[in-house]
């Protein structure tokens, strides 16, 4: 019988990586938001996050430096994506935009494999190794880094997109190419603007879990299809929608592997996924599109 | 019907005659019997991407589910491999109806989604599920096929199966695409609507041609567990569904004989490059991207579009 | 003048060309699959280097009886449909007298359908029990790795000795770890040992707080984990973040330096077993593993201007072996099957091999040490 103490662990340990989820899912709900495109190479952003942060460390040993330049690479890696891959198509139907973000996401791995090869890299703690306790539970302060993230652009992204103008601007791409662009608005430069956050994004991801997950190079392409899962379960068009649907991800694969079996706890995502589609299509929070 | 198609199949079935005879080293062989079982897979993705507009990001789901249900009924139970085969097909025709009649409902590419979450569990039981399938190591000891009494335990016997199988494949998915309803698939293609507004069932469709391209992917997976007597859930996942849309892509959308080149080139290419390997994964990553963005209908498609618009305009065509 | 001087360059090229010919004798077609690309390069890599470091080295001394060793190595990328044509091809084309590798379970499984079918000799760098049993159907089939089996003896009777009667056991979900899980809850009556927990991992897992959650809550005494890559350093970390002070006992998947890199702290006091070649200085001088380790170290950083690696101590090891048995077989694959199997107390990287017909892989236990970590590095113990 698992006693309170491990039910206490497993809700945090399924909070922690939740966390994860959430901000990987926020990536794709910023995209989608803008662009009713689903980028399947968000994943690789995280990754490339990860290691370009820990390649920086190792020339200059200060964390802060690593996380700006990290995100600041990746950033540029996204707005040269969306320029070079994804502005030029002649033909956008979902299905070729698909393809193409796929073939992104394995050709930054296959880049990353060159350059980075297959080893293992870490990063230190922002604040240290010494776990935190909530009675005989444990977490780790980098966790609380995580999670203290997610919460804080949680809010400002909301914020943005439901208060400022350029926010305004990017949904109503989103919504309708057209109309947008007879209004006024500078449809090209929207779309630029939200892959560059969403890589930003999921750059600050990379960096903040590599200290706990350490860096490799094929990182990101199963938390890529999680964080999808995550943003499906919470509803594509909903950015708190995807922060929950990361949560419950992370909470279901702990519990799941804590109580019944860890041989399939991969697999809870998909199950998820499967069915959110199945029974409620737009997911918990979606009720658009 | 198949007139006006005639001299082609025949050609066809020439060449892989003439190659039985002519060749003798069965590691050509081999290879071709690859290129074969990859086409089966490919012509499936090929007909539901390029004819119902729609994605496949878990094919080798079906790849495996055929090759598993083959080596696990035959090398675990003993059954005849030609009726494992066939409930190999019965499984995979199966799944996809589960997953196709919802995700197929609703417009968009949600079964593109589904797939891909569909592709990923399979490949996961069939790593977990060690009792059953063997587990990460593999399942071994599966026979070989053999007809009539004659058993097919060498490349070269394996050949003479397979290469028919894909020939009738082709042919039969030829004239899938030249019937009535193949006609209503490519105008479904064009835009769901239109088609939507002549009466054509669009979902119906979709669903159907998923259900085949299922059953080819299964009918691969168990021609494939029947030539190397062995399998292993590595071949199964993810990565494979990507190459798998990349012969697609490669080859071209919408074309039968494209599926044979896509899956020729990306079999072959490989072992005659060895400086491919190290780049493998970028240059699949690469294909995919740049074919898409330049030639969505595909590089052989593309390429001749091109060359016939070149053409029409040395003639002095106008575009309207 | 000129005209004289250039008939007498030409006479002696002509000589020194046909005095070279006599000596040329046919070289061996030595064959190598290995991943070397591909998720288990780390296998692959150092397997295909030291297969040339060999060769190299008996190719400057001449070669074997006179006859060069011609290797023709393919990259298998782990892939078993590779594996399976690159053997097609060594087999049919290239006209291999044996084949080295491949360097995975499930590649060998498949390589070896062939090599069985076409009765040439193969090698294996992989550890799966099933690559040489059952003997009858192995017969043309060797290996070099040390066993699953061999390293668990060890880590029980280890555990026997320091009464840690109950354990749990976390196991990846590869091959490796399944083999592992499968010998662990195998040899755990023999022993005396109780496995009161078993919970599985991911390779490419990232925390593994819940099943250690789990195991924490059982009677464990000790936990053992069996994996390879990143993920049991990992466990390690999530060990000392749950604050689980029972032992942590690992497999020999992660005998290497990058893996108490990547544990920190956490890979303080470890234990696990490995290969020799790990603790080598640490080895008395009577031990006539010692002189080979050493050589073999040396050579590899030397050459390649990278730490050792045991994986390529397999291939070095089975190299070594076919070189035994061609120098004294020649070019029949059934002679050299056959001076294969009489191999007696060859002392290789990986242990001394004494090969039987019903034993194809020639170790014992003995192959592994039972060593810990401390003040980051590997230490003899027992």
């Amino acid at each position: 019988m698992p006693t309170l103490s491990s039910l206490l662990q497993y809700f945090l340990s399924g909070l922690t990586n939740g966390a994860i989820y959430a901000l990987i899912a926020l990536g794709f709900g910023i995209i989608f938001n803008a662009t009713a495109i689903i980028n399947f190479a968000q994943g690789e952003m995280v990754m490339l996050g990860a290691l370009c942060a820990i390649s920086l460390y190792h020339l200059i040993p200060s964390l802060p430096l690593a996380f700006l330049g990290g995100v600041f690479l990746v950033s540029l890696v996204g707005l040269v994506f969306e320029r070079l891959a994804l502005r030029p198509v002649r033909d956008p139907a979902p299905i070729t935009l698909i393809i193409i973000t796929v073939g992104a996401a394995v050709f930054l791995k296959g880049l990353a494999m060159l350059l980075w090869g297959k080893e293992a890299y870490s990063l230190p703690s922002f604040s240290g190794n010494a776990p935190l306790y909530l009675g005989a539970a444990t977490i780790m302060p980098q966790n609380l880094w995580v999670l203290g993230l997610t919460a804080f652009l949680v809010l400002v992204l909301e914020a943005f997109f439901r208060l400022t103008l350029v926010g305004k601007a990017m949904r109503a791409t989103a919504y309708n190419l057209r109309a947008a662009r007879l209004v006024g608005i500078a449809v090209g430069r929207m779309v630029q603007l939200s892959f560059g956050l969403a890589a930003a994004l999921g750059a600050g991801a990379g960096i903040l879990i590599a200290p706990l997950t350490l860096g490799v190079y094929d990182m990101g392409t199963m938390l890529g299809l999680k964080g999808f899962s995550a943003a499906i379960i919470g509803g594509l068009g909903s950015l708190s929608g995807g922060v929950l649907g990361g949560l419950l991800l992370g909470l279901a694969e702990s519990f799941t592997s804590g109580l019944i079996s860890s041989s399939y706890r991969d697999a809870v995502a998909f199950l998820l996924l499967l069915l959110v589609l199945f029974l409620r299509p737009q997911g918990l929070m979606g009720g658009r599109r | 019907m198949l007139s006006g198609l005639g001299n082609r199949w025949v050609l066809f079935a020439g060449a892989v005659l003439a190659v039985a005879a002519v060749l003798s080293n069965e590691y050509y062989f081999t290879l071709l019997n690859f290129i074969g079982i990859h086409t089966l897979l490919v012509v499936g993705l090929n007909l539901l991407l390029g004819y119902a507009g729609q994605i496949s990001l878990g094919h080798a789901a079906f790849f495996g589910l055929g090759a598993y249900t083959s080596g696990i009924l035959t090398a675990t139970c003993g059954v005849n491999p030609w009726l494992a085969l066939l409930a190999g097909l019965v499984i995979s025709g199966l799944a996809a109806l589960l997953i196709g009649i919802p995700a197929l409902k609703l417009r968009g590419y949600y079964l593109a989604m589904a797939t891909l979450g569909f592709g990923i569990i399979v490949y996961i039981v069939l790593n977990e599920a060690q009792p059953l399938t063997g587990g990460p190591s593999g399942l071994s000891g599966i026979p070989s096929l053999s007809l009539a009494g004659f058993p097919l335990n060498t490349a070269r016997r394996l050949y003479l199966l397979v290469w028919p199988v894909v020939g009738g494949i082709l042919a039969l998915s030829a004239n899938l695409v030249d019937s009535r309803s193949g006609r209503a698939l490519r105008a479904l293609h064009d835009s769901e609507a239109a088609a939507e507004s002549l009466g054509v069932d669009t979902s119906r469709m979709k669903l159907k041609i998923f259900i085949w391209s299922a059953l080819y992917a299964s009918l691969a997976g168990s021609l494939y567990a029947h030539s190397l007597n062995f399998i292993a859930p590595a071949s199964f996942g993810f990565m494979f569904s990507i190459k798998l849309v990349t012969m697609v892509v490669l080859g071209g959308m919408a074309s039968i004989w494209g599926s044979l080149l896509g899956a020729g080139v990306l079999t072959v290419l490989p072992e005659v490059l060895t400086v491919f390997h190290d780049f493998e994964v970028i240059i699949f990553g690469a294909i995919l991207m740049v074919v898409m963005i330049f030639l969505p209908r595909g590089l052989v498609r593309g390429l001749m579009d091109l060359w016939e618009f070149r053409r029409y305009k040395r003639q002095g065509g106008q575009i309207v | 003048m000129k005209k004289i001087g250039l008939v007498l360059a030409l006479t002696l090229l002509a000589l020194s060309a046909a005095a070279n010919a006599a000596d040329l004798k046919e070289p061996y077609i030595i064959g190598g699959i290995f991943s070397i690309t591909g998720p288990a390069s780390y296998l692959g890599e150092p397997e295909r280097n030291c297969l040339e470091m060999v060769v190299e080295e008996i190719n400057a001394a001449g070669g074997l009886n006179g006859h060069p060793l011609q290797p023709v190595i393919y990259d298998d990328e782990g892939d078993v449909t590779k594996a399976r044509l690159h053997a097609e091809k060594l087999l049919q084309k290239d006209k291999a007298l044996a084949i080295v590798g491949p360097s995975l379970t499930h590649t060998s499984m498949t390589v070896l359908e062939i090599t069985q079918k076409a009765k040439l000799p193969l090698i294996s760098c992989a550890a799966g029990a099933a690559i040489t049993s059952p003997a009858k159907d192995r017969f043309w089939v060797f290996k070099t790795a040390q066993t699953d089996q061999m390293a668990v003896s060890r880590i029980y009777a280890y555990c026997k000795k320091h009464n840690l009667t109950k354990v749990a056991i976390l196991t990846v979900s590869t091959g490796f770890g399944m083999a592992g899980k499968d010998q662990l809850l195998g040899q755990a009556p023999q022993y005396g040992v109780e496995v009161v927990a078993q919970e599985v991992f991911g390779e490419k897992d990232t925390d593994m707080t819940p099943q250690l959650t789990k195991i924490r809550g059982s009677a464990a005494q000790a936990v053992i984990c069996w994996g390879t890559g990143p993920a049991p350093a990992l466990v390690a970390k999530n060990l000392k973040q749950l604050g689980l002070t029972i032992p942590l006992i690992q497999s020999h998947g992660v005998a290497s330096k990058k893996f108490i890199e990547l544990a920190g702290d956490a890979a303080e006091g470890i234990i696990l077993p490995a290969g020799k070649l790990v603790v080598y200085k640490q080895l008395p001088d009577t031990d006539p593993q010692k002189a080979v380790c050493q050589e073999y170290a040396e050579k590899y950083q030397a050459k390649f201007k990278a730490p050792e690696s045991s994986f390529g101590g397999y291939a070095y090891d089975a190299q070594r072996l076919l070189n035994a048995a061609l120098t004294k077989a020649g070019s029949d694959p059934a002679k050299i099957r056959d001076a294969l199997e009489g191999t007696r107390n060859f002392v290789g990287v990986s242990g001394i091999f004494n090969m039987s017909p019903e034993d194809h892989n020639g170790l014992n236990p003995e192959a592994f040490v039972m060593v810990k970590i401390h003040n980051g590095d590997f230490a003899l113990i027992d």
